[in-house]
């Protein structure tokens, strides 16, 4: 597995602090919804930064997509939101990962819960839906719970809303700084209650991908377990907090 | 801080040359099996610490130096791959 | 086929605002504290606790939580340097001279030996020469910042030696056990330095 020079496509205001980079990657071999990429940057002086970045773009798209959430003191994402531009190069590695994966062949209800910048790779499995036949949709529902701290640090927000419209995907929100009415949604912690209103009984066997910060990913997945789901079937990626 | 096994991917399949994520390793402490992503990983920037999740036992630390790998598989009692 | 890097454009290392003379080679200075862990952060309670010094042919000292409380205590400022590249100027702890301890250890009738292993809850270790953890050098350490240090930074007491990398200053740090050779801890083993210094910028096996 080594490193290409991918070419930079696109590059988009995602959220208040986050952006997404559309590359161009010669010989990509394809990926699985859930793998992501090692970045490399090297300096003049020979000076080399490395992170991994989820993949936001399905298997399906010929273009890879990443969404990067900017970290003020960060040594990386500074320079992929605010230096990088259309036409630079940019190193990566990949696809990397076999465990944390979703195909839509995978038939049966899927949860997809995420923390933060953890819903990039959960957004890679519902566009990946999305572009399978109805016959293949129809076997895999599929039910988001996203948490974040604001309503600005939501990425993908119109998009999802599109795919509750037009894909019958469930989405259900919770703001954990921001007080106000439920009307659109959850202002607190995820919590058994809230794990039991969107997902389904453990006896409809769903899969369920957590990823996310640590601790959110640890206390779900306990959640989970604790509700009667079969740990196998409780699949976790945690984030950490790289710049 | 703890990751997981996902985030020890990328080295795992220096190692390996292949992803072995989703291939389960059997702890020599305890013999819970698990798949490798979702180990809990410590080492971070010092090298990768991969534990098991039920009894917190060392299973697999590697350490990349300029010019070596050193890998330390004694706390893994059996890893099995898919091909 | 040739392994030219390609370099980003525009991408720079970090910038080294530090005195020069104050930056081991190779470092940045931070103003977080970074915490790196080789395992679970351990929760040891103060009425467990405690400190030994073990000699080879099983003698020991050993010291409860009030035993050190009751040794004289430093305030000692110094920079630390993390192998990972990160430096940390004027951090301020309270905390035992190893001196203190590995006297009164000699004069309990442990012997001394030429390396020193040190040992901590949760399994970790780490090797050093003797004469790394004496004159004035090493501490073992409770405060930081003027408050009791955390468990994820070690706490309830770590070592400091903040002249070698600070991997050598272990965490959850429960003793020193005397070495007749220069056998490697947990790092060490896995092709990090013997000694560690950062001016020399000892970082692995090998490196002069």
């Amino acid at each position: 597995m080594k490193w290409t020079v991918a070419s930079v496509v696109e590059v988009r205001d995602e959220a208040l602090h986050a952006k997404t980079l559309v590359l161009d990657v010669p010989d990509w071999p394809g990926h699985r919804a859930g793998q992501h990429v090692d970045v490399r940057l090297v300096a003049e002086d020979g000076y080399q930064a490395q992170r991994s970045y989820s993949i936001a773009s399905p298997p399906e798209s010929r273009q890879l997509e990443l969404t990067v959430e900017r970290i003020d003191d960060g040594e990386v994402s500074p320079y992929l939101c605010d230096v990088l531009h259309v036409g630079d190069g940019l190193e990566v590695r990949g696809p990397i990962g076999g465990y944390f994966v979703w195909d839509v062949r995978d038939a049966g209800p899927v949860l997809l819960v995420a923390g933060g910048s953890g819903i990039v790779p959960l957004m890679a499995m519902m566009r990946h839906r999305a572009r399978a036949d109805a016959n293949l949709r129809a076997l895999s529902e599929m039910s988001l719970l996203y948490s974040t701290r604001t309503l600005g640090d939501l990425f993908y927000l119109q998009e999802i809303e599109r795919l509750v419209e037009e894909q019958n995907v469930r989405a259900a929100f919770t703001l954990t700084r921001e007080k106000g009415d439920d009307r659109r949604g959850y202002h607190r912690r995820i919590d058994k209650a809230m794990l039991t209103d969107v997902g389904w009984p453990p006896s409809h066997m769903p899969r369920s991908y957590v990823c996310g910060p640590t601790p959110l990913v640890e206390s779900v997945a306990r959640t989970l377990v604790e509700l009667g789901h079969d740990p196998s079937r409780v699949l976790t990626e945690r984030f950490g907090p790289t710049g | 801080m703890r990751l997981d096994g996902n985030a020890a991917a990328g080295q795992l399949r220096e190692l390996f040359a292949m992803d072995v994520t989703a291939a389960m390793a059997t702890c020599g402490a305890c013999g819970t099996r698990r798949p490798v992503g979702s180990l809990l990983e410590y080492g971070q920037a010092m090298g990768v610490i991969l534990c098991c999740p039920a009894c917190a036992a060392v299973m697999l630390r590697i350490v990349r130096t300029p010019a070596s790998m050193h890998v330390d598989g004694s706390g893994m009692a059996m890893l099995v791959i898919q091909v | 086929m040739a392994d030219e890097p390609f370099i980003a454009r525009g991408f720079h290392s970090r910038r080294q605002t530090a005195p020069p003379n104050r930056l081991p080679p190779g470092q940045y200075e931070t103003r977080d504290f970074p915490v790196l862990s080789a395992g679970p952060t351990p929760q040891t309670s103060l009425a467990e606790w405690d400190f030994r010094i073990e000699g080879r042919d099983g003698t020991a000292m050993r010291w409860s939580w009030t035993d050190i409380l009751a040794l004289p205590h430093e305030t000692p400022t110094v920079d630390i340097h993390c192998v990972t590249k990160w430096s940390k100027f004027d951090t301020r702890w309270e905390g035992v001279s190893v001196d203190v301890l590995l006297d009164a250890a000699r004069d309990a009738g442990v012997a001394e030996q030429p390396f020193i292993m040190a040992f901590s809850d949760g399994g970790y270790t780490t090797n050093l020469p003797r004469a790394d953890l004496t004159g004035g050098k090493a501490w073992i350490v409770f405060l930081y910042d003027d408050a009791l240090l955390v468990p994820e930074h070690g706490g309830p007491v770590r070592l400091l030696v903040p002249h070698l990398y600070f991997w050598k200053s272990a965490k959850w740090v429960r003793g020193l056990r005397m070495m007749e050779r220069d056998d490697p801890g947990f790092w060490e083993q896995l092709g990090y330095h013997d000694r560690g210094d950062p001016w020399r910028e000892q970082r692995y096996q090998g490196d002069p």
